[in-house]
């Protein structure tokens, strides 16, 4: 049986092939070009992620002292960095951590504010009060800095890093979901499950919870080049991923000081990395957000 | 089509004996707010027994709905709670159970049927993933068992091709198929007592009718007691044997169909008879042309004052009324009115026939 969703209908009636993956796929391209280079963007960078081992052309830890701060070459794309280590070699590996934190921050961060927006918006009364009022006070800070002082306390690594953002991004998520499962909670339907008999949790889990994922979709991808920058600036200062792994940022931050006139590609490549990354998720972001949101479905 | 009181008692001339299978005594559903308390419902009663139809009619923001969720339990508290009365089903007063009890007994003793059937399914569930669960969290049944339960459900309440329905989704279905849906999940396990809160307000007429035609089978079929309510008198006229009209939280008048239509005896109950459009009395000096309304607002119930809540509007309030609430009595057999005047209306009934 063939399912045809109003989105379908739109793009029939804008004379698509909608029929078939690359028929929708296209008209997609066609109506968000923009969004496609986000896209396009994001799949080169997780292809560099899941693949790094691959298509790295040198060894990214290793250090080679004679071969330190070579221009680009046909050799080293990207040239070396200051100990001799291959900067393409690194940008590539550095994707592996960008695109994990990004997402892995991200899910948890959105699984951690779900939790706590049911929660408060199912339950009311003292316990929302208590939980708005935490996560007012995690808004209150500057999200950059929350996660400096978070990363600080917990120590440098992967995982605290990934908590670090999560814990940031957790509270905005948090009152989104909250303030639709207000609005859910006074649908009748939920009134129509009560009226069977089903129990409050059930409720919440089966009724409410489904009902707030297309925002939480928007709110997710959007979040994803967020998560990527405070990685890159948490790494920037020294509180994030421990050497050696090569994130981006920190690669910035050791080159930034001292080689920005002399080896401009150490600065440059990593910094281009970053807009670029950021930029993709953002504007992968805005698509998906354009295409779910039914009030520009006209434009 | 509206009221006739003489084919109305002949057509449903079914004997008032069965079980009593739900009966409320003296419910009082207070709502404790900033303004004062709201007497939502106060000291209310009703019987209705096995394969009967009780209406309660009114208008808007008159008790109706809360008499319902009260019943069910599912007043929100705070700032609602029954502060008075018994519910009693099979002997048991449901206002000593536990939620957990209370639970059991919602969808699968006593279930609702909304108002709202546009807005009363979850849009991201199939029906028949809606009935089964009700089916599921009341019968110890597998999900197999339980889809072919809504399957059943489906055909009894007349949606063509179950089938294919049970996969379909609420946006899928027009306003008329979305109710009968709620009727199927409603009646999925059986209940002894269905509470229908203005099932066909949302509904075109023709609609209307064939859902009201629909539960009329359904209750013969199954047996359900059925506890009607609505504002629509023509409703309560093909479909109820049994009538108590509410105004400001209260029962002001109870009889069965045919003694209310014949000859009603609260002024509130005759407003609201004058206001049913009539094409066969339309011009004449007892009805002219313009539709009757009952003047003035349902009084809002916080603060009400010491006299007959209705007396503000009512064209024969006496000082009496205003300075006293008149007890419910039973003027003829079977006939109960609270008002002072109920007498008076009698003799000139009487007289005038």
């Amino acid at each position: 049986m063939q399912q045809t969703t109003g989105f379908e209908r739109d793009l029939a009636k804008a004379g698509a092939n909608v029929r078939g993956r690359f028929g929708r796929m296209r008209f997609l391209t066609r109506r968000y070009p923009v969004g496609a280079i986000g896209l396009v963007i994001m799949l080169v960078l997780v292809f560099m992620a899941i693949f790094a081992n691959q298509i790295m052309p040198h060894d990214p830890i290793r250090t080679f002292p004679r071969n330190a701060l070579q221009p680009p070459s046909w050799d080293h794309w990207l040239g070396t960095d200051n100990l001799g280590r291959d900067v393409a070699s690194r940008i590539i590996l550095g994707a592996r951590i960008s695109i994990t934190v990004g997402l892995a921050a991200t899910a948890l961060g959105v699984f951690l504010g779900v939790m706590l927006g049911l929660t408060s918006g199912f339950l009311g009364g003292k316990v929302d009060l208590v939980l708005q009022r935490l996560s007012d006070i995690i808004q209150a800070l500057p999200s950059l800095i929350l996660a400096m002082t978070l990363a600080a306390v917990m120590g440098p690594s992967l995982t605290n890093t990934v908590l670090a953002i999560a814990i940031t991004k957790m509270p905005t998520i948090a009152r989104v979901i909250r303030a639709n499962t207000l609005a859910l909670r006074a649908q009748p339907f939920v009134e129509a499950a009560r009226a069977t008999g089903m129990g409050e949790l059930r409720i919440a889990i089966r009724h409410i919870l489904p009902n707030t994922l297309a925002p939480l979709i928007v709110l997710a991808s959007a979040n994803v080049g967020s998560a990527i920058l405070i990685e890159a600036s948490l790494s920037f200062l020294g509180l994030g991923i421990p050497e050696p792994a090569p994130s981006w940022g920190k690669m910035l931050s050791q080159s930034a000081a001292d080689y920005l006139r002399t080896a401009p590609w150490l600065v440059i490549c990593p910094g281009i990395a970053i807009s670029l990354a950021v930029f993709g998720s953002n504007l992968l972001g805005d698509a998906i957000r354009d295409i779910l949101d039914p009030r520009q479905a006209g434009r | 089509m509206y009221m006739d009181a003489n084919t109305v008692t002949a057509q449903h001339a079914t004997p008032e004996q069965g079980d009593v299978v739900l009966r409320v005594e003296g419910l009082k559903t207070y709502f404790f707010t900033s303004m004062g308390i709201i007497k939502a419902v106060d000291d209310f009663s009703l019987t209705v027994r096995a394969g009967q139809t009780v209406a309660v009619v009114g208008e808007s923001g008159c008790g109706k709905s809360m008499t319902a969720l009260s019943i069910m339990r599912l007043i929100p508290d705070p700032p609602g709670r029954i502060v008075a009365g018994r519910i009693e089903m099979h002997g048991q007063n449901l206002l000593d159970l536990p939620e957990s009890a209370m639970r059991k007994l919602r969808g699968n003793e006593a279930s609702m049927i909304f108002q709202e059937p546009m807005t009363s399914l979850n849009p991201l569930m199939t029906i028949g993933q809606q009935i089964c669960e009700t089916v599921l969290l009341h019968e110890k049944v597998t999900r197999k068992q339980a889809m072919a339960r809504a399957v059943e459900m489906l055909r009894l309440v007349k949606i063509p091709e179950p089938e294919r329905r049970v996969r379909e989704y609420p946006h899928q279905l027009s306003g008329g198929m979305r109710q009968r849906v709620m009727a199927a999940i409603a009646l999925a396990c059986r209940p002894k007592v269905l509470i229908a809160d203005e099932p066909t307000t949302a509904l075109d007429v023709t609609i209307q009718a064939q859902i009201l035609a629909l539960m009329q089978d359904l209750q013969t079929r199954l047996g359900t007691a059925v506890l009607m309510i609505t504002h629509d008198l023509g409703v309560v006229a093909e479909n109820a044997q049994h009538v108590i009209v509410m105004y400001g939280g209260r029962k002001v008048e109870e009889a069965s169909v045919g003694d209310v239509f014949d000859m009603p005896l609260h002024p509130y109950t005759r407003g609201l008879m004058a206001a049913v459009p009539r094409l066969d009395k339309l011009g004449c000096a007892e009805h002219p042309a313009r539709l009757q309304e009952i003047p003035g607002m349902v009084p809002a119930l916080v603060n009400l004052p010491e006299g007959c809540t209705f007396a503000p509007r009512c064209p024969h309030a006496t000082e009496r009324c205003r300075a006293a609430y008149p007890p419910l009595v039973e003027h003829r057999p079977g006939h109960w009115a609270a008002c002072w005047e109920a007498p008076q209306f009698m003799e000139q009934d009487h007289a005038a026939s």
